[in-house]
């Protein structure tokens, strides 16, 4: 597989590149990924390999990022990837049964933390730490989009929501 | 009665509020900035000159200014660590990657009023001779970092970013720079590593600190969204009248963020230590009491990393005997009870909740979010999870609080950044005061 990136992703790419000084440009190698992620859903090594020329890098240096960062996947998730807040506050408020509700909803695993993919790709979920909307809990992402106080006729609008 | 302070949140929930430039014109934005960039030269009492820039750095240590992002180190203490002129460039970057479990304090701002942040970093950086600057912005904040982006497009077409502000001959840029979800990001030096491009690893203390040798090797300063919003109001209001906000050494405003079992979670502006922890709780203009007749059982008072408190205890303050809930919600008097305000995050937790689930939810993160460049916090953070697991499920030991605690300490005062106290000290504190919950457990 070869990664081809989009005139968009180019210039995007590029306009990143300036905005660090002269000799930094490892820098924008974080932003230069979200880029990729946001336009392809994941990174691949093939998408790695072409930004670490861009940035002039190694692959490797944006490997060890793909690794470390949570939000950086390397493997293509569902259209729609639903991220549950699972700490402390959002955890009181009833996180841990919106999760729960969610994953049987979507014949997944409740007790899986981690990523996890519906047989028709459409939809991940995962666990997040703290999304800092804590006084409005429970809370979770879909993509983008944030929901706050999430119950169960706001489940049914937020999946009803996914085309 | 006591009462909201609204300094940084005055216009944020106003119903015909918005967050454009045009909107925050109209409320008087971008007053300060002309003003500090109109600010002259002045003589000191040696003779010689004092600059502008000087002046205002000078101004916001008078101020008492203390940093909002967890540590409460004085602000303008923090700048004078800089020296000029300097050879080298310096740099300011405005630390937007609210984490901490129960803060949600710089989303209000920027979310609903960028502009503030902005005048409020622009200002820094000309007082701090900052020509570049970075807004390190958390991952999710997916839409934070466009409405930043947008306002600061709408800053760089007035003409308060970009060469020569408003005439001033000060250069200044300033970028957004996305993190991707990793809660170490939000320690400076960590944070300093993520922002140039590598794994977030903070770096070791001496000889890294980023007054001297921060982000690329060169003086940078990390400033929190809410102090840097501060620092506006500051130029506005004048450091006397500021420091007349809130208590002595504890002055200005403080966003409040207040969550778990109360009937009215929510953020809150008070001025620090105007308000007590009680009143933030059950005041009906704060969190209106607890839900369902249920009683207090803990506060966790400053973020999660902060030391718990149980319900009922009392502290000696100087002299002073206090309960608890009398306890002033700000810097010192926290400090003084053992636990810290951090990032002004309240999480109460109500009589009906297991309160070793709690701590177990605590340790997981922790667990999560250990960088692992250190060997006692990556291994002793997952130790402590896989413990707490094992007394949530049925499965504890009777050695686990003392093997708990045992870890703990090995962890604390041993790593390279202060994760190893925040993931130390929730431990430390629940096993001490909630001792017979643990007894309890193991016995069951």
């Amino acid at each position: 597989m070869s990664f081809t990136p989009s005139e968009n992703l180019k210039q995007e790419v590029a306009e990143l590149l300036t905005h660090y000084p002269e000799g930094e440009q490892r820098s924008a190698s974080l932003m230069v990924l979200h880029a990729i992620q946001s336009e392809a859903g994941y990174i691949s090594k093939e998408a790695m390999q072409w930004a670490a020329g861009e940035i002039g890098i190694q692959p490797l240096n944006l490997y060890e990022l793909v690794t470390f960062y949570p939000m950086l996947r390397e493997e293509q998730p569902g259209k729609y990837v639903l991220k549950v807040c699972r700490t402390l506050s959002c955890a009181l408020a009833g996180g841990m049964d919106l999760h729960r509700s969610l994953c049987n909803k979507l014949k997944l695993d409740p007790k899986k933390h981690g990523l996890q993919t519906t047989e028709d790709k459409k939809f991940s979920i995962e666990f997040a730490e703290c999304l800092a909307s804590c006084g409005t809990g429970p809370v979770m992402m879909c993509n983008d989009d944030f929901f706050e106080a999430v119950d169960d006729t706001k489940t049914a609008e937020i999946l009803g929501g996914c085309e | 009665m006591p009462q909201e302070h609204k300094l940084l949140l005055k216009y944020a929930d106003a119903p015909d509020y918005s967050k454009d430039l045009d909107c925050y014109e109209r409320h008087g934005g971008y007053q300060a900035l002309r003003q500090a960039l109109g600010m002259k030269a002045s003589t000191g009492a040696d003779g010689n000159e004092v600059t502008a820039q000087a002046q205002l750095r000078k101004s916001v240590l008078d101020s008492g200014l203390r940093g909002r992002g967890g540590a409460g180190f004085s602000c303008g203490l923090k700048w004078s660590f800089v020296r000029h002129p300097n050879p080298k460039p310096v740099y300011l970057i405005c630390n937007a990657d609210e984490s901490e479990p129960g803060t949600f304090k710089d989303k209000q701002v920027i979310y609903k009023d960028p502009h503030q942040l902005i005048e409020g970093m622009i200002i820094a950086c000309w007082a701090n001779h900052v020509n570049l600057a970075y807004i390190y912005i958390r991952g999710e904040f997916t839409e934070g970092a466009k409405i930043l982006n947008t306002a600061l497009a709408e800053a760089r077409a007035k003409g308060y970013l970009g060469k020569d502000i408003l005439g001033s001959g000060h250069d200044l840029e300033i970028h957004i720079h996305r993190g991707a979800g990793a809660y170490i990001c939000g320690e400076e030096t960590g944070l300093i590593e993520s922002l140039e491009g590598k794994r977030a690893y903070p770096r070791i203390k001496p000889p890294y600190f980023p007054a001297a040798l921060g982000l690329y090797m060169c003086p940078t300063i990390v400033n929190n969204v809410e102090t840097l919003c501060n620092v506006k109001h500051i130029v506005e209001m004048g450091a006397e009248a500021f420091a007349k906000l809130g208590t002595p050494n504890n002055t200005g405003t403080r966003l409040v963020s207040l969550s778990g079992d109360v009937k009215q979670p929510g953020y809150f502006e008070i001025e620090t230590g105007k308000v007590t922890l009680g009143e933030l709780i059950n005041d009906p203009n704060f969190g209106g009491g607890l839900r369902n007749g249920n009683q207090l059982q803990a506060i966790i008072p400053g973020g999660s990393s902060s030391k718990v408190l149980r319900a009922g205890e009392t502290f000696k303050v100087g002299e002073e005997e206090m309960d608890l809930l009398d306890v002033p919600y700000d810097f010192d008097t926290l400090m003084k009870i053992g636990t810290m305000s951090g990032s002004g995050a309240i999480i109460v937790i109500d009589d009906s909740r297991d309160i070793i689930e709690c701590l177990a939810n605590l340790a997981e993160f922790y667990a999560h979010e250990s960088c692992g460049q250190c060997t006692p916090c990556r291994e002793g953070s997952l130790w402590m999870n896989k413990a707490l697991h094992r007394l949530t499920h049925g499965e504890g030991r009777a050695e686990d609080p003392e093997y708990l605690k045992h870890i703990a300490h090995n962890i604390q005062g041993r790593t390279i950044c202060a994760f190893g106290e925040a993931c130390a000290w929730p431990v430390l504190s629940f096993v001490d005061k909630f001792k017979d919950k643990f007894e309890e457990k193991v016995s069951a």
